[in-house]
């Protein structure tokens, strides 16, 4: 029987809490009586049959969708598309969920006698995977049966013979999408979903489309509107995925959705302690904090970098639903919140969340100070539901060393974006209509995203509109252990220490103010009452 | 040694109950064997050959105020401040010995009583008797007020541990309330000193001067409001520590205006909490004195 979540009031018996801050993390005394730490559920039972399960899944499809061998016959042209790199976090031991399933549809194919089949990574505006990626994702079966033959492919956002404009839906958003996906028989999408946010029409509408498409989205309107967007009922986002999809549906092209689940198993055995609650520490998890934590502290930072980005997470598949894709949305984040939620009561005037060494957009990368900000603001800030943990005009404390580096390769438009855009302004209505177009029709980032591993030329704006519903709602944003100098471009406040960001706090919400400590990861969302 | 969490073993909150497995530990600790003849008999060897000297040597304490509980012969429940780990065994030593024979000490459960010999010590050379930090237990409140009818006496701590940073913290509502429960007075004592010779934190016990203030007894309200008679203890003790740093009446002119400094310092920012702590102390080391404390602003 795992535990839920917990929410603790912090007395003077609490011992410290676990901080993450980046590629390390630290242990942080909070003040007792205004203080409370909110602690995810423990991870959720696996499926002991993961395989069969998933064929059971394929041959009882949810909603009005036939079984998936009905949807296959020999001559058809059959497109599976699958999430890329972003998911999960960390990235999951062999096999992958993506390998389990896809290899389970392609077994049912292969029976079926369908040789038209296309595997397409649904990377939207992300960067391309490289081949130990796609391996580590897909399996080595599955790459060195499609790969060689070039029928193993990336989607590309900006190839004009590659997309196909699908029509308007009736708030006039444009639905474009990959033409060899929209012009096949059956689209299988094979999702993992993490959070509540993934899967659903999202993944097609946003994972195959193309930037005149996600620009009706991806926008600070849609996401000052989402509140949030971890809650796909209060989401304009998901809203605008959702009239996307449904057109797609009227359209004609016919998707078979694969959902699957994840528990909240996310670092190995030898680091236990980062997903345990402090006062149950074993002598064996505080012998494995210290030696960490100092091991760490005289670490250069990229070798620092390269061991967390070696942490592949044991996570366990906990439920997988397939069908029509409302259907088994609904089905999934069901499951998911089942893992994740957690009763809050009410909100505190301060947050603070310690930021870890990944997030969707630095997997075998650098967080840069942009996904700092959009790891705080973007992702542990939306991870609620009904209202932020935090007041509106209350204070974000995030943890993080916030170094000035980027990964040149992967990030060649964020460069440009906090040299030559924050420099000028923080504000994400601002920089939207001011800098946006310039950057997402850049001739050299389209040419990186398009042939290199560069994220796309507008992937930074998406970051800093991530952190637009953050930024309006908070009265001020203080980044502990940060580079000063990268912090306040950022135009967030840096302190030393924990207790000078309550000091700098105290400006704004005074000597007294409530403190919840999110701690995550594991992912969790906070149901706030 | 106490190693600080990670490298010791971590607290555990207040909030969280423990589990099954431990339940012998903590509040759940039987104590009772540390009243047995055998017991006290020890309790009182080690007092008098050793702890007791000890802390007198290393505090010289001064004893003033005791004439106010000259005339009370019952037993009673000793409220005090507290801002060092000497302060249990200094009042053990200086509370009057009608009393200290049959005085037991409310320990902190989380800390005292976490292991088994952490627990032993403490009840075999204090008497202590675990109880929790934040709010009685009906287990604590059961055994405390069975104590107290049985005629033995008890020292509590109301700020539930001790002073992080010099300064007092807010007192916890238990002594009044099982002072009401158990209808026995209660002596607000001021202990001015400890802190500076062995603070929270210290590794190493510094020699020095201590002053022990007795106050007036208090005795329970007829209408058992334990908020109101939890106040009364506090400030009876801020007036106490005002008495050490003003003279008596002015104190008391203090008291009446309601303007007896605050023992917990000015509401301010940490820096300027330790600047009002160790910026006004002569040079003198432990032996020297807060010139400028307590905080002048009222309350």
């Amino acid at each position: 029987m795992t535990r839920p979540g917990f929410v603790l009031e912090v007395d003077r018996s609490t011992p410290p809490i676990l901080t993450w801050h980046g590629e390390g993390y630290r242990l942080e005394r909070l003040p007792p009586g205004r203080s409370r730490v909110i602690y995810p559920p423990e991870a959720t039972e696996a499926l002991s049959d993961p395989d069969r399960a998933i064929r059971e899944a394929l041959l009882n499809p949810l909603g009005d969708s036939k079984p998936l061998p009905e949807l296959l016959s020999a001559g058809m042209r059959l497109t599976i598309a699958f999430d890329d790199i972003s998911l999960p976090l960390p990235p999951m031991r062999r096999p992958d969920n993506r390998q389990r399933v896809i290899e389970a549809v392609l077994d049912l194919a292969a029976g079926a006698g369908v040789d038209d089949v296309v595997l397409i990574c649904a990377l939207a505006l992300h960067r391309r995977m490289t081949e130990s990626e796609l391996r580590h994702a897909i399996g080595d079966r599955v790459y060195d049966s499609f790969a060689p033959s070039g029928r193993l492919l990336q989607h590309d956002a900006e190839d004009p013979d590659g997309l196909v404009h699908i029509g308007l839906t009736d708030a006039g958003e444009d639905v474009e999408i990959n033409k060899r996906a929209a012009e096949s028989d059956l689209i299988v999408y094979v999702n993992i979903n993490l959070v509540a946010m993934d899967g659903g029409h999202k993944s097609v509408a946003t994972g195959l489309a193309s930037y005149r498409s996600l620009r009706h989205h991806h926008n600070v309107k849609t996401m000052r509107h989402s509140r949030s967007f971890m809650d796909p009922e209060h989401s304009e986002l998901h809203s605008s995925n959702w009239r996307m999809g449904r057109l797609l549906a009227a359209s004609g092209v016919n998707i078979f959705q694969i959902e699957t689940t994840l528990n909240n198993d996310a670092f190995p055995a030898s680091a236990a302690f980062l997903q345990k609650r402090e006062w149950e520490w074993s002598l064996r998890d505080r012998a494995g904090f210290v030696a960490s934590s100092k091991a760490l502290s005289v670490m250069p930072p990229r070798s620092a970098r390269s061991m967390f980005q070696a942490i592949k997470a044991p996570h366990a598949l906990t439920s997988v639903h397939a069908g029509e894709v409302e259907a088994v949305h609904a089905a999934t984040t069901r499951v998911v919140h089942r893992q994740q939620l957690v009763d809050v009561q009410g909100q505190t005037d301060i947050a603070i969340f310690g930021l870890p060494h990944i997030c969707p957009y630095n997997v075998n990368s650098i967080m840069n100070p942009i996904l700092v900000m959009c790891m705080g603001l973007g992702y542990l800030f939306n991870l609620y539901r009904g209202m932020p943990i935090v007041r509106k005009g209350g204070v974000a404390i995030l943890s993080h060393p916030t170094p000035w580096a980027f990964h040149p390769v992967h990030h060649p438009s964020y460069i440009d974006f906090f040299e030559e855009v924050l420099s000028e302004t923080t504000d994400p209505a601002v920089i939207e209509a001011k800098y946006e177009e310039r950057f997402a029709t850049d001739d050299w980032y389209r040419h990186l995203y398009r042939t290199s591993h560069a994220y796309h030329g507008v992937h930074p704006f998406y970051m800093w509109y991530w952190g637009a519903h953050a930024l309006e709602h908070l009265g001020r944003v203080v980044v502990v252990g940060g580079d000063p100098k990268a912090v306040r471009r950022l135009g967030f406040s840096p302190a030393t220490t924990l207790a000078d960001a309550f000091e700098i706090a105290s400006d704004v919400v005074g000597r007294d103010a409530t403190i919840s400590h999110f701690h995550c990861p594991p992912i969790m969302i906070a149901d706030v009452h | 040694m106490n190693l600080r969490f990670p490298f010791g073993a971590p607290s555990w909150p207040g909030g969280v109950p423990l589990p099954p497995a431990e339940r012998d530990l903590g509040v759940h600790y039987d104590s009772d064997w540390a009243r047995s003849p055998l017991a006290r008999l020890s309790r009182s060897v080690i007092q008098t050959s050793l702890t007791n000297p000890v802390v007198r040597a290393i505090t010289s304490p001064t004893v003033r105020g005791l004439d106010r509980v000259a005339h009370l012969d019952e037993p009673a429940i000793f409220a005090a401040n507290h801002s060092s780990h000497l302060d249990a065994p200094l009042l053990m030593a200086v509370i009057p010995q009608r009393w200290r024979d049959d005085l037991f000490v409310a320990g902190a459960a989380d800390y005292f009583f976490d292991t088994l010999p952490k627990a032993f010590i403490s009840a075999l050379t204090l008497n202590a008797v675990p109880m929790e930090r934040q709010r009685v237990s009906r287990t604590s409140a059961r055994r405390a007020t069975t104590l107290l009818d049985d005629g033995w006496s008890m020292l509590i701590f109301p700020e539930g541990g001790r002073s992080p940073d010099g300064w007092g913290q807010s007192h916890r509502a238990g002594a009044a309330w099982l002072a009401i429960r158990s209808n026995k007075p209660v002596i607000p004592l001021y202990v001015e000193g400890t802190g500076r010779i062995l603070p929270k934190g210290a590794r190493r016990v510094r020699t020095g001067k201590v002053t022990v203030n007795f106050g007036a007894p208090l005795f329970p309200p007829a209408n058992g409001d334990a908020r109101s008679f939890a106040t009364a203890i506090e400030d009876s003790i801020a007036a106490l520590a005002d008495e050490l740093v003003s003279d008596w009446y002015t104190s008391r002119l203090r008291a009446g205006a309601s303007a007896t400094p605050s023992l917990s310092g000015p509401d301010a920012p940490a820096w300027r909490r330790s600047w009002a702590l160790t910026g006004t102390k002569s040079t003198g080391g432990a032996n020297s004195t807060t010139k400028g404390w307590p905080w002048t602003a009222p309350r």
